[in-house]
Order: C-alpha cells, then structure tokens, then sequence
C-alpha cells in the first residue's frame, strides 16, 4: 500500500500549478470561484489557453492532437484545476462526441471534426434526451428516414445544454422501427444550421438559460454524418456514457466548494461569533467533510485501480450518487450559512463589474440559486435513482 | 378529541380555498410577481372585502375575533395558491404586534388600517448580523427632546418595499443580545431618513433593507415600554411561526399532490414511473413528511394565541423545526422525483419547491429552532 504520489507526479503538479500561476486569467478564475456565469467568450479564451498549452484533448490520442496523461495525472489535473477556479471544460465536443468519432468514425470524419474541436470552431451539444426519454433513452422517437444521399431526421430532443451557442450536435435517432428499441438506433452528426432545426430555451427554477429544447421538422442531414454503422448507435451511445459518467463525482469541484463554504462560515456572525465556531453548523461543516474525505479516497481507489490497467465498471456509478450527494450538501450549507439572507435575489451582484455595496456578503448572491441548480447533479448524466439499478445489477447481481 | 375544524372555520377556509382557485392559477401569480407591488393589489382588495384581512382582529375592528385555527385555516389556503400577499407580515405579525403592545391612541391609529388590508405593515426585527435571534439588535434609539433618533440597518424586511408602516426594532439600552434593552418602534416607511434596498426574492416576492439614518419619530411612535419588547417580539413571532407553518402545510399539499400526479403519468420503461419501488417509497415518505408537519402546523395552531409558557415556547420551535426539515425533504425529492422538468420555471411545482425552502429562511430554521428547543429541555 502506497497512497502518494511518485516523484514523477509530483513533478507533474507542479508543472500544472505553473502553468496555472501563469495562465489562467484572474479574472476568469474569480468568476468560477464566485459560482459566477460565463459567457460562451469566457469558454472560448481559456480553451485557446488550454490548447496552445496541448493540455486540452486528454482523452485522445496524441496522433489527433491530445495528450496523454495517466488516470493519476488527469486526477492531478482535476484537482489542481478546481482548486484553482479553472473554468469547466464544455465536454460535449472534446470528451464526448470526440472519443466516438475516434473509436466507431471514418478517416474523414477524424480529419474533418477533431481539428474543429480543437480550433473551438465547433462548439457541440448533445441530442439524446427527449421528451419521451429520460431515464428510458432506448425509447427514443426522433426519426430518420434515409432518402438517397440524405436522412430526414423529425422530433425532438430536449435539455440540451448550451444549445444556445453550439453550432453542431450529435443525435441519437431512430432509424428503424422494426427491431427491439436498443437495435433501431443510429449515431448522426447534425449541423444546427441546417434548415428545420428550431432551439428554444427552457428557463430552470433559478431563471438561468442552461438548457433546451432542439426541434428537428424534416432536417436533411447528408448519410456521411452517420458515425459507424446504421442502427448501431446504442452501442456508441453506451461507449459516450462511460465517458459521461467519469468525472461526474466532482471531487474537486466539492473540495473547492468546501473551501469557498468555510470561508464563507468565518465571515458569516451568529451569536456575535463567526459562523464557523458555532457548534451546530460547524458539526455539519465537520460531517460533509468526512464524507468528502472518504469519496476522495474512494475515487483514488477506482483511479489507482485504472492505472494498473484495470476498467472503470459500476464502481462510477456508486462514486456518482456519493459525489453529488455530498456536493448538494455543501450547496446546502452554503445557503443555510447566510441565513436570512438565502431569501433576497440580488441579480446585479452577480456580475463581477458589480461596483456598488454588497447586500450581505460579497459571495452570497449566486448561494441560493446555486442550490436549486445544483439539484440537477442528482438527475443528469443518469439520475442516481439509475446509477443504483446499474450498481445493483453489475455488482450486486440482483 | 375532535381534530375537525368547526362549521364557522370550514366556512373560512372555504372562502379562501375558492377566491384562491378563482383568481390565483399558476400564470397569474408570474405576473403578480412581477409587478412593482410583487403581488395582487386586487386580490388583496378582495381578501379585504370579504373581511379576511380581518380574521385575527377584535370585532370592534371589522374582526373576526379569529384564533390559532382561524388563521391557520386562512395560511394553509394561501400556502396552496402560493400567494404572494403581505398576510403573515402586515396582518399576522405587524399587527399582533400593535395589538399587543400599543396604547388605545396607536390601536386607533394603525390597526383599523391594517386590519382592513388599507394599510399595508413591514416587520423590520432581523439585523445584517442578527442570524435569526430577534434579541440581537445593535440598531440605537437615542432619546432626545422631539422623541427618538434610530440608526442602524434592518434585514431582509419582506414586503417592506411597499410598506406605509414599518415596525422597527431598535436598541435604547443593553449590549448588542441582550434582552433587555430593546424598544420597538412603528413609523411610516417614508419618515425622513429611511432608506430601502429593494430587491426580488427568490421565491417570487420582493423585499428590502432599511437603512436608519438619523431618522427622528417622535415619542408617540414607542410601541409599549421602553426596553422591554423583547418579550412581545418573541410572544408575536411565535404566532408568526404558527402562521408560516399553516402556510407551508399548504404549500406541501400541492407539492405532494402534483409529484403524485406525475408518477401516476409520467411513463418509462413502458409503465408509469410510479410502478418503481424506489419511487413509491419515496411518495410515501413524502407523504408521511406532510403529516408530521400538518400535526405540527395544528399543535402549533392551538398554542398560538395562548399565554406564553414554556410549552408554548417548546411547541412553537419544534413545529418549525419539523417544517423546516419536512419542507425540505418534499422540495428536494419532489424536485428528484420529477427528474429535469421538476427544475423548470415554466412548471409550477418548482415554484413550490423554492417556497419551501425559503420558509426554512423565515423566522428561523430548523438549526436555530433545534437549538431553541434543546435548550428548553431542562427549564420547568
């Protein structure tokens, strides 16, 4: 048993922590530190960083331009990163569709999307949900009907994240209606600018933009979009879900909010003391901590178990419910830390130009908000109610 | 025993729960929320008109005459329309605490005025640092010969954007938590010297600060004796509680009702969703949370209006301990249960659910009301 790191990885830390100390833009990273949003330039900027830096496509291989790092480094680089108020990576183009079109594409289609993704000339969404469709995705309807050299894709596809800036998505759609539901599903790359593709916002509970809905009337969308082959898109839907499925714990997205928590609770006063002396809530401080310390280790489990050459199997799915529930919990406290003061909306102090007096405390704006949005951890990606039907059925064999 | 409610409060809730599903839909109150007021001047005008801004009040005032349960019976139909109206701030609380503690002079002033819904009556008591603890005051009332100079700042006053009347703690002798010490004042909210920040609230109303600066009252606006309020803000708060727990009773049926629906509709795997154990567990457990609370909500009903004791006291924090936990378990596994669309603005059952957890952020949450309790524990 050895839990540190070799002299190799730590050289790789502090490779990341000069790049970073160098890089990234203060600016950027006090908008991710201050849950601000940011703009699709925002993104933009600090992916031409990443790229120039060849720190950007580390799923891939280094032929395409990625990088390759161990399971250790990418843990490495995780967690430096969130530490550091790095924004998060739009995953959609670089770790989802990228790793299909690598492993199931055509040559062509290597040559023609991976660059694209690396240059942040395409910026892709992701079309598997549907109305219909949620946790059942096999169900889905959306339609296409080859017709000479094009298919017809209608229907509809649904939370579609950052739809709004994207100009490519990737759709799971249906292309045989004869054969079981898993067997009829085919893989295709749509250019959202083709004529019948409609995107319409869908505002969530807090009032932010994030998600939407892509409606597809009679889009022809030309056969060499087709990645792999007709009606084997499962297959290639399931590959993208592993993809999907790491990093959904957010360890360091959790330790970063726990930081930004504890800091928060020592400026905060109760009982003419800070918060973070108060028996009560530093008691529940205490608790999410010990339960982050233990998913830490459970995901440098499942990392080191990686690194030897080992498959991430269901043991993600179990770090997924874990890792969200304990990052909900923080946003919990979070809010409950400033006490009367979850209940004011204070748009204007979300922008980081905001000059003016802060109403409480100059991170308490965004807490609130913070916590409705962050009910979605449990419900995307798989909801966790899902993630324990595969844990139950991969491990447990029930 | 007999937990029924009588035929005259049948009747009340009656009233109520009709003028809510006639005037209050879901499309409505986006728009009330909207406006300036962050609320329905009509419905209010109508609540008014069939006396029910009245309940609470003395019948020498246009009143009911109306206890714990009566306005309970009022709240908990409120709570299911999720109405936006100052009725636990302006009738409830601002004016239990007129009532309360004013002379014969400030009751003629104010409460008539209240009591019909004409004016409309903020509670200023919570502090930038106060927490939840009403005794932690640090705003000053300094006498002088015209009356009574304030300066401090007063938090999170909801619906005091619009207010013509604000009820304002302040501070004439003793240290920032002490008790004793604290004198309570009402004024008109645009007295010289009054500042408001006004901002939405999260869960659809509006609100605002209140910067004291230099603002002279004269000595008539004392509520009470000087330095000793403090004993008529908690006894007042404590009928607030009941009322905003009343409220969110009515808030976890339809939030309760709405997740069923969707279980019963929403189909996956060729059946509806609520065919998984998982799922029905969850529905039970949400169920079960909503009964604690409705005990709770009524215990707390029955002690409202009583002498102050420490059984009123002990049931008053454990009723809005329990809202406050239960209230937070419907809104989050409601919000699950429902998967994305539970998260949107355009349904309204995410609208309950940040209701709910923003009534744990109302006179105290499940922590401080936790800590109120243990701390009764020993005391006779």
């Amino acid at each position: 048993m050895n839990m540190n790191y070799t002299a190799e990885e730590l050289a790789f830390r502090n490779e990341v922590r000069a790049f970073l100390d160098e890089k990234l833009p203060a600016d950027l990273a006090a908008k991710v530190k201050g849950f601000r949003h940011l703009s699709k330039e925002d993104h933009q900027l600090w992916q031409k960083i990443l790229c120039k830096q060849g720190w950007y496509a580390t799923h891939w291989p280094e032929e395409y331009g990625g990088v390759k790092w161990t399971p250790i480094q990418k843990h490495i680089w995780d967690e430096e990163s969130c530490r550091y108020g790095v924004p998060r990576s739009i995953p959609f183009g670089v770790n989802m569709v990228a790793p299909v079109i690598i492993k199931f594409g055509n040559e062509e289609q290597k040559q023609t999307y991976l660059p694209r993704i690396l240059s942040g000339e395409d910026w892709w969404c992701q079309g598997y949900s549907e109305p219909g469709a949620g946790s059942d995705l096999a169900s889905l309807k959306t339609r296409a009907v080859r017709q000479g050299d094009h298919y017809i894709v209608s229907g509809q596809k649904t939370w579609t994240t950052l739809g709004q800036y994207a100009n490519m998505i990737f759709c799971l759609v249906r292309t045989n209606t004869e054969v079981k539901a898993q067997e009829g599903i085919s893989f295709l790359l749509i250019d959202m600018n083709t004529p019948g593709i409609t995107v319409r916002p869908i505002i969530t509970l807090d009032g932010e933009h994030e998600v939407n809905e892509v409606f597809f009337e009679d889009v022809k969308v030309p056969v060499e979009n087709l990645v792999g082959e007709e009606d084997k898109g499962w297959t290639y839907a399931k590959f993208l879900l592993t993809y999907e499925r790491t990093g959904l714990a957010g360890i360091g997205l959790s330790k970063a909010a726990l930081s930004h928590l504890k800091a928060l609770a020592s400026r905060r006063i109760k009982n003419g003391r800070p918060l973070i002396e108060d028996t009560t809530f530093s008691q529940r401080i205490a608790k999410v901590e010990i339960d982050l310390m233990a998913a830490t280790t459970s995901n440098l489990r499942i990392i080191a178990a990686v690194e030897g050459g080992g498959v991430p199997g269901a043991e993600s799915s179990m770090l997924k419910v874990k890792g969200t529930e304990i990052r909900q919990a923080i946003n919990d406290l979070a809010r409950r830390a400033i006490g009367p003061y979850a209940i004011p909306f204070v748009e204007e102090e979300l922008s980081l130009d905001y000059k003016g007096e802060f109403l409480s405390d100059e991170n308490a704006a965004p807490l609130s908000a913070q916590y409705f949005n962050n009910r979605k951890l449990s419900i995307f990606g798989g909801s966790n109610e899902i993630q324990k039907n595969i844990v139950s059925k991969m491990i447990l064999g029930l | 025993m007999d937990f029924r409610l009588n035929e005259e409060q049948q009747m009340l809730q009656d009233t109520v729960a009709r003028l809510v599903r006639g005037e209050y839909s879901f499309e409505k109150r986006l728009e009330f929320s909207e406006t300036d007021a962050g609320f329905s001047v009509d419905f209010w005008k109508q609540l008014s008109e069939l006396g029910l801004t009245a309940v609470p009040f003395a019948e020498e005032l246009g009143g009911f005459g109306g206890g714990g349960v009566e306005v309970q019976s009022v709240m908990t139909e409120l709570g299911r329309g999720l109405c936006l109206e100052p009725y636990l701030q302006s009738i409830i609380f601002a004016g239990g605490l007129i009532n309360q503690a004013g002379n014969a002079s400030q009751k003629e002033t104010w409460l008539s005025g209240i009591a019909s819904g004409e004016l409309q009556a903020a509670v200023a008591l919570q502090e930038p640092q106060s927490f939840y603890d009403l005794n932690d005051v640090e705003t000053r009332a300094e006498k002088n010969d015209s009356g009574y100079v304030l300066n401090g700042r007063k938090a999170v006053v909801i619906g005091g954007h619009c207010a013509d009347i604000m009820l304002i703690s302040a501070r004439t002798s003793g240290d920032s938590r002490d008790a004793e010490g604290i004198s309570l004042f009402a004024l008109k909210a645009d007295t010289v010297g009054i500042e408001r920040r006004v901002y939405p609230t999260i869960d659809g109303s509006k609100g605002c600060d209140v910067t004291l600066n230099n603002v002279q009252v004269s000595a008539d606006a004392l509520l009470g004796e000087e330095g000793s309020a403090a004993e008529v803000i908690e006894y007042q708060s404590g009928r607030a509680i009941a009322a905003l727990c009343a409220e969110a009773v009515g808030v976890m049926e339809i939030a309760n009702e709405l997740t069923l629906d969707y279980l019963k509709q929403r189909k996956q795997f060729g059946v509806p969703i609520g065919k998984f154990q998982v799922l029905q567990h969850r529905m039970v457990d949400m169920m079960s949370e909503l009964e604690q609370a409705r005990s709770m909500a009524i215990l707390a009903a029955s002690v409202a209006d009583e002498e102050q004791s420490t059984d009123r006291r002990r049931v008053l924090a454990a009723a809005k301990n329990v809202i406050g936990r239960s209230g937070q378990f419907i809104s989050e596994q409601g919000i699950q249960s429902h998967g994305g669309i539970g998260m949107t603005w355009e349904y309204n059952f995410a609208h309950y659910a940040k209701r709910l957890i923003m009534i744990n952020h109302q006179l105290g949450d499940d922590d401080f009301h936790l800590e109120r309790y243990a701390a009764l524990l020993q005391a006779s």
